[in-house]
């Protein structure tokens, strides 16, 4: 029998209709995968099971009984727990303190020693290994899941929800993870994965169910469908996956000579990179994380400086000492990874946004005005051109836009005037299959109108597919070159095999 | 020699407990991520309404402490619908209760005539058969009522803080408001609630400058101790013993003031009054030097930042 019903459920935002008729079931032992792109509903379809939304129609049945979950102490009540994006932990505690805390104890001595020994039982139970005496805030973002999740299990939940849990973890984590969601369904929880990951679902998911634009489309064994398969459902169309090779590669703009760079705290992160950029082609850089990809971007964005090293803009010279704005109005323009950080000022509305860097070269007006009138016409030409979704007015904060729009609207910005070199820091992360394409899509008119184009990547498929040329990075440096189309195997094995 | 330095050490517990007093009273309230710089108006109303009392009621200085106490948490509620409810800048806030208190006690002294009005005030207490012990006597047994409860009222403060499900709740909405929220504490009861318990204290201290002190009312008494508390907060970095340390030590300071001058050594008054700035200086410099784990979560993580729910509910 489900232990989870949902029949009809709907939901809209100002209008926004987020879930549309959604129906879903779940059963007690299995790891149910729900998948879809950005924006298709997963995540609020589960926060209404979590009683962070409350439908605006539709049943939900719990064991067999109707229920209304109004709050998430409700949820909590009836067995649900859900593990979000974005960790509810108080940083300045350690871990028993923040499960103590989600737990609701009255007693706070005895609470602490038996929430102790329950998440000490759990931990053996699945081979978790979590500091329990740290501030959760100087822990690993994997330590802070794990806690995440022991908050959930000490609550005794039977319905474990996981919002793209692997989105911040490396593979290997991410498989950890899943195996041990996956013993926990064998003794009997009922598991909710919501991802956009087909692997995880082909390996892990015991039944999987898609969305699409607010509804449930179909529920399947993944097992039994091929990738194209589920990958067709999703998106409803079919991705055209070829390679589009750089027509006219023409003279270098930019050499980067023996570039080294460390990290605020001193620990050395570059060890000395080579490469040259040239126009008209995609310069691809590959390498397992954290080999100092981070870094470089920094350093060419203008946000860190090289503690050695030349970066010489071919009519320009030495621009390592440059600050962003100087650079950018050389050409040089970037599409950081870290959306919210560097790309977007998230309560700055849409507009601010995408004005802002012309501001300065007098295109919205002048040092003492700002003109809004020609800066909202601009704005909405671009959210247009550039396919933004989800925006209802330029005037609403920026931080409102789902992954894949923000990171539209930035590239929309970026390219607004056309750029010499853009470097694209892992461009498609986070994104769904039709917002990944669609970022290919402009990089790859960036460089047949003529930009040298950088994309560091870790996902070696888009290396592949995109670049001209690739350079695989390792402990700081660029190790191997190659042309496209590069051999796979090869280019893992330089990836991974270097001393 | 002797006698100088027993008559001071003596007579640091009565200049240190409102530094302490008042320094708990913020950190109790900052625990909960409401940032509170007006401890200067408080200590001025719980000052006026502890003469108030004693006036109307002819007496009873220990009542009179605990209506100081009351009006002031009242007086705080203004601070709290400001800085909770209405989410206004609570620097800003702050600002206008310190100045609201100046106003609004000068006024009410004014017009009900308590200004400059001598009061019996609180009598020392001397401990039976202890008070007359040598040296230790007059340094421990000879103090008033609000001296010896200092130590109990910071155990019983800490305690809360740190040992029950309340002080962990108050603790979670000052350092993740969010993760607190998600585990169905009320943010704002909580806020109200700190805001309130911590202006009691305040309000205790600035009652103990005139009933335990000055034994009367005069305009603007608290002096800048209230300015001094929050330095103490910031060099005790959030930490309720060594809130009360720093204010012995400043205590200190201010009863060696009167002795070094009566024995003819001339120290500028406002040299000293700057010491407790300049240390809370220093300990700022040190503490932002220093990346220790523990450290780095001293202070309430959400300190000055109101709550508002996430968007899309």
């Amino acid at each position: 029998m489900p232990i989870l019903e949902l029949h009809d459920v709907s939901k809209s935002f100002d209008g926004f209709q987020a879930v549309a008729d959604a129906s879903f079931d779940l059963v007690p032992g299995e790891l149910h995968a729900l998948l879809g792109e950005n924006g298709a509903g997963k995540s609020s379809l589960m926060n209404i099971v979590a009683g962070l939304y409350r439908p605006d129609k539709g049943r939900i049945r719990v064991k067999g009984e109707d229920v209304h979950i109004d709050g998430p102490s409700i949820a909590k009540k009836l067995g649900i727990g859900m593990v979000h994006q974005h960790y509810k932990l108080v940083k300045a505690f350690n871990a028993v303190e923040n499960i103590l805390l989600a737990a609701g104890a009255d007693k706070y001595r005895t609470g602490l020693a038996e929430v102790e020994k329950s998440v000490c039982e759990h931990c053996e139970e699945m081979g978790f290994a979590v500091d329990l005496k740290r501030p959760v805030g100087a822990l690993s973002v994997a330590e802070q899941q794990r806690v995440e999740i022991l908050k959930v299990l000490v609550n005794g939940a039977e319905i474990i929800i996981l919002d793209e849990p692997s989105a911040v973890l490396t593979d290997s984590e991410a498989a950890a993870l899943l195996k041990v969601m996956r013993t926990l369904a064998a003794k009997g929880a009922a598991v909710v994965l919501i991802t956009h990951k087909l692997g995880e679902v082909k390996a892990f998911a015991d039944r999987v169910t898609i969305m699409r634009g607010g509804r449930t489309v179909t529920t399947a064994d993944p097992k039994g469908s091929s990738l194209a398969d589920l990958t067709a459902k999703i998106i409803g169309q079919a991705v055209c996956e070829t390679r589009h090779p750089a027509k006219a590669i023409g003279a270098p703009v930019l050499h980067l000579k023996a570039i080294t760079g460390a990290r605020a705290d001193g620990h050395r992160t570059l060890h000395g990179v080579d490469l040259t950029l040239r126009a008209g082609e995609l310069y691809g850089i590959a390498g397992v994380g954290g080999n100092g990809q981070p870094e470089l971007a920094e350093i060419l964005m203008g946000v860190n400086r090289p503690t050695g090293g030349t970066l010489e803009f071919v009519g320009a010279g030495d621009i390592s000492r440059s600050n962003p704005a100087e650079r950018r109005k050389l050409g040089l323009v970037c599409i950081p990874a870290d959306r919210a950080t560097y790309g977007l000022a998230g309560e700055l509305s849409i507009c601010e946004n995408y004005i802002v860097t012309g501001v300065r070269n007098g295109r919205f007006g002048s040092w003492t005005r700002v003109n809004w009138r020609s800066g909202a016409a601009s704005t909405k030409d671009a959210v247009s051109a550039f396919e933004v979704l989800g925006v209802r007015s330029t005037r609403q904060k920026a931080s409102l836009l789902s992954g894949g729009n923000a990171q539209k609207l930035v590239i929309a910005r970026e390219l607004a005037s056309p750029p010499r070199i853009v470097v694209a820091h892992s461009p498609s992360r986070g994104l769904d299959a039709r917002a990944t394409s669609e970022v290919r899509r402009r990089l790859l008119e960036a460089r047949d109108a003529g930009a040298a184009v950088l994309l560091i990547s870790e996902d070696l498929d888009e290396i592949m597919l995109m670049s001209d040329r690739i350079g695989v990075m390792t402990r700081g440096r660029i190790v191997q070159e190659f042309e496209a189309p590069a051999d796979r195997q090869l280019l893992g094995k330089a990836m991974v095999h270097h001393d | 020699m002797t006698d100088f330095f027993i008559n001071w050490v003596a007579n640091i517990p009565g200049f240190a407990a409102p530094f302490a007093l008042a320094a708990l009273g913020l950190i109790v309230s900052e625990k909960s991520g409401v940032l509170t710089l007006g401890a200067e108006g408080y200590m001025l109303v719980g000052a006026l309404s502890g003469v108030g009392a004693i006036l109307l009621l002819g007496g009873y200085p220990m009542a009179a402490l605990l209506i100081a106490a009351a009006v002031t948490s009242l007086f705080s509620l203004i601070f709290a619908v400001m800085t909770v409810t209405l989410r206004v800048n609570q620097v800003i806030a702050s600002l206008a209760i310190i100045f609201l208190g100046q106003g609004l006690t000068s006024l009410i002294a004014t017009r009900a005539g308590w200004l400059n009005v001598p009061i019996a005030g609180l009598g020392k207490l001397n401990v039976p058969g202890l008070s007359d012990l040598p040296v230790v006597g007059p340094i421990l047994f000879q103090q008033d009522l609000v001296c010896y409860l200092l130590v109990p009222i910071f155990v019983g403060v800490v305690y809360v803080l740190n040992r029950t499900v309340i002080g962990l709740k108050l603790r979670a909405v000052g350092d993740g408001p969010d993760a607190a929220d998600a585990a169905g504490v009320s943010v704002n009861l909580f806020r109200y609630g700190a805001v309130m318990a911590g202006a009691a204290l305040v309000g205790l201290a600035g009652a103990y400058l005139s009933i335990g002190i000055a034994k009367l009312w005069v305009d603007g008494m608290s002096g800048g101790r209230g300015l001094i508390a929050i330095a103490l907060v910031i060099f005790a970095r959030w930490h309720p013993w060594r809130a009360l340390a720093g204010a012995v030590l400043f205590g200190g300071i201010e009863a060696l003031i009167p002795r070094v001058a009566a024995i003819g050594l001339q120290v500028p008054q406002y040299f000293v009054m700057m010491t407790p700035y300049l240390a809370t200086l220093a300990v700022m410099v040190w503490a932002s030097t220093r990346g220790r784990e523990r450290a780095a979560f001293a202070m309430p993580q959400a300190l000055g930042q109101p709550h508002t729910r996430e968007e899309r509910h």
